[in-house]
């Protein structure tokens, strides 16, 4: 399925946000690269990018095109070398590395590619992690994270470890954990990416249905084609640059 | 977030236990070795520490350690008696002398009888007979380390708890010698030592075959007027040969082993000489004791002591108690350090001995350091006790570090995922100091346990195994450092992690 397709592929759901969304990430000039001297790489140059919030938005392109790093940038884990980010209203890149990690715990959550579960800790213990760093009592936070897990239809499997768990299911647990603590901004890389095509759907589906709130914006970077279509908004990248921004409700931008 | 580094670290098993055992390992054997050469080393003062009751041991200005004997002539120790603040002074004969015995052999031979059928039919007991028909005999020539206690008061004695049969003062008798248990054995081969297991038990608590072994052997179940079993009272009024002299058993004590782990056999000073071939000079050492004895904090002790009774937390059958003069003295060197060696009259008696007779005054505890002291410097077995104590320490740092660094670099993508929701360095780097700590602790323990245990088990055995309280901590010490080196590592791994790595596949 190729882009002029997708432009025009039906929406999975009907709850579009409207055109006057708040903008919840922007940014500006943003540049990184890796190494020094002859060795430097440019992975991202001249991004300019606003995520709106009650959006999907996905960060698609071909394997090494700078996905994973703008990724990175956007979730305050990695420091870009100019530009800014700016994420409700906070300076991200600015900030100490201290008040980064806060602001972190508070405003983020993470899904990632190899869901990342800690293996002996249950499913409920895991998905309890963000409300355990932000100083829960284990008990409480794990009692939250067990209704998350219920709500995602989890609710048999709060004791099992991540082992005795499918793919699907492992990435079930990692959405409660990366929704459990309520963030304003879920960031997920390659969420679909270990599973197949049918569990990837019903995991985007999931997303869609229980991240999606008009207070919090999605960040999806994914180059599975399958899902494409579950994004409201997709900035195409190419050697480090957004080539092209899609609103898939109104057709596409040329971003050079 | 600690329970989750606890779940982390016992998630795995093999891991947790590959570590755990590896601390185990180290703390085992520098906990071992130690004990092992703190043994030996306190038996080479064995002698020193044995004698108790004087102030000052005097000897020839050449001695070096206790067994380095350099023979004085006997009108030295008149000399020493005039030397002002001398209490009193008693010489001590402390030489090698040779026993010469035909023990008969006692060890019963068990059969176990068949009936026509093959049916095993009840055991039985008989004698060892040698080919000719006789109860076997066997000679018996044994080196023995011979003290020679003075004739009047016997001072160097052993207390009266570490007597187990006889009495010290019927050292007295013509031909009287006391014998240390621990080497009975060695004087006494064939004897029934199966049964030195029912010392000190009651009658009642003996099997039907201890009770037959003795009756065979002995003929009776020798016992104390408190009806408990005696076993060494079997060897009192045996007789003994040394230097074509005949020699009495008359009691069986407790000494410290030797380092040459031989017989130790008291008598007088007058009779040692007999014991011995003949040489001009035969006055070994002599015991002092200080006047002023009522200035020593020890001695206040003794008297507020001897109102209100021993305190409760002090065994009186503690080596270490049995060694001091008296409990007074015990807790003054303990607690305050006020023993004879800081006591200012025995320096001023010390330096008196030496500039009017030439001779050498160490105090007991200077002696027991002398002794030591040579050991360590001229044997090697520092040298060989550390390297064992080392590899311990290097093959635990080896095992636990590298199975710990290995199970932090594992969990590199979990703490890099911790690190990205909002987990601080610190909070991480606590978790790695507690998993560290918790696998510290597990193997200090259990390694301190196991040499307990191997103490234990060697109890009264010829292993030479002491773990004074020093050893401990010093044994934590290390493995605190090997938990420490493996916790820097994991921790700079951690620290310098990118949480960024969470998003590479």
């Amino acid at each position: 399925m190729d882009l002029a397709t997708l432009k025009n592929a039906p929406a999975p759901d009907a709850g579009r946000p409207s055109d006057d969304a708040t903008v919840a990430v922007s940014i500006r000039n943003l540049a990184k690269s890796f190494g020094a001297g002859d060795q430097k790489v440019y992975a991202l140059r001249d991004i300019d990018w606003d995520i709106y919030q009650g959006q999907m938005s996905m960060i698609i392109g071909p394997s090494g095109c700078g996905k994973t790093t703008l990724l990175s940038v956007i979730a305050g884990i990695l420091d870009a070398d100019h530009g800014t980010v700016d994420i409700f209203g906070e300076h991200v890149n600015r900030m100490s590395d201290a008040a980064r990690t806060r602001f972190r715990a508070r405003n983020i959550g993470f899904v990632f590619q190899q869901y990342n579960l800690l293996p002996a800790l249950s499913a409920a213990e895991n998905a309890a992690i963000p409300l355990v760093i932000a100083g829960w009592e284990k008990k409480k936070a794990v009692a939250k994270a067990s209704s998350v897990l219920e709500g995602l239809g989890m609710g048999k499997k709060l004791r099992s470890l991540p082992n005795t768990l499918s793919g699907g299911q492992q990435q079930r647990v990692a959405i409660a954990r990366a929704l459990v603590h309520e963030p304003r901004l879920l960031v997920c890389d390659e969420p679909t990416a270990a599973l197949d095509h049918d569990t990837g759907l019903s995991v985007m589906q999931l997303m869609r249905k229980a991240a999606l709130r008009p207070d919090r914006a999605v960040v999806v970077v994914t180059h599975d084609n399958r899902v494409f279509h579950f994004g409201d908004r997709m900035a195409r990248m190419d050697d480090g640059r957004i080539v092209e921004i899609i609103d898939q409700t109104k057709g596409s931008i040329a971003h050079d | 977030m600690n329970w989750i580094a606890l779940k982390m670290l016992t998630g795995d098993k093999p891991k947790f236990f590959g570590i755990v055992m590896g601390l185990t390992f180290a703390a085992l054997l520098i906990t071992q070795q130690g004990s092992i050469f703190c043994g030996l080393m306190c038996r080479t003062a064995g002698q020193v520490t044995d004698i108790t009751g004087a102030d000052l041991w005097v000897m020839d200005p050449n001695v070096r350690f206790v067994d380095d004997v350099k023979p004085m002539i006997e009108n030295n120790l008149y000399r020493v008696r005039s030397v002002p603040g001398v209490k009193w002074a008693v010489p001590l004969y402390k030489g090698n002398g040779r026993v010469k015995l035909t023990p008969e052999i006692r060890e019963l031979e068990k059969i176990e009888p068949e009936d026509s059928q093959g049916r095993e039919l009840p055991p039985v007991y008989r004698r060892k007979i040698d080919e000719y028909g006789n109860p076997a005999r066997a000679k018996v020539i044994e080196q023995v380390i011979l003290l020679g206690l003075d004739d009047a008061t016997l001072v160097g004695a052993p207390p009266p708890e570490r007597i187990e049969a006889g009495r010290v003062e019927d050292l007295r008798k013509p031909d009287a010698v006391m014998i240390d248990y621990t080497r009975l054995r060695k004087l006494f081969p064939g004897e029934e030592w199966s049964l030195e297991e029912t010392h000190r038990k009651t009658a009642s608590e003996l099997t039907p075959e201890q009770r037959t072994r003795f009756e065979l052997a002995y003929g009776r179940i020798p016992t104390d007027p408190d009806g408990k079993v005696n076993f060494y009272s079997l060897f009192l009024a045996r007789e003994l040969e040394m230097n074509d002299h005949r020699a009495v058993i008359v009691a069986i004590c407790e000494a410290t082993r030797t380092f040459q782990s031989n017989p130790v056999v008291y008598t007088t000073f007058s009779r040692a000489k007999q014991f011995i071939p003949r040489e001009r000079k035969m006055l070994s050492y002599i015991l002092v004791k200080i006047a002023e004895e009522d200035q020593h904090p020890g001695t206040l002790l003794d008297r507020f002591i001897g109102r209100i009774g021993l305190p409760s937390w002090l065994d009186p059958k503690t080596d270490a108690l049995i060694r001091s003069e008296s409990p007074g003295a015990f807790i003054a060197n303990e607690i305050g350090g006020w023993g004879s060696e800081r006591r200012p009259e025995t320096a001023r008696v010390t330096k008196a001995i030496l500039d009017r007779t030439g001779l050498k005054a160490r105090t007991r505890q200077e002696f027991m350091w002398d002794t030591i002291g040579y050991y360590l410097k001229y044997t090697g077995i520092p040298i060989n006790f550390g390297i064992t104590a080392a590899l311990g320490f290097l093959v635990g740092t080896a095992i636990a570090g590298q199975t710990f660094y290995n199970f932090t670099l594992e969990n590199l993508k979990q703490f890099g995922a911790l690190k990205a929701m909002g987990a601080t360095n610190l909070r991480i780097v606590g978790m790695i100091l507690l998993q560290a700590c918790v696998v510290g602790l597990l193997g200090y323990g259990l390694g301190v346990g196991l040499a307990a245990w191997f103490g234990l088990s060697a109890g009264k055995s010829e292993l030479a195994f002491y773990t004074p309280w020093e050893l401990l901590p010093m044994s934590g010490f290390a493995i605190v450092l090997i938990c420490v080196l493996a916790s820097l590592l994991c921790i700079r791994r951690v620290v310098v992690l990118e949480p960024a790595i969470v998003f590479r596949g």
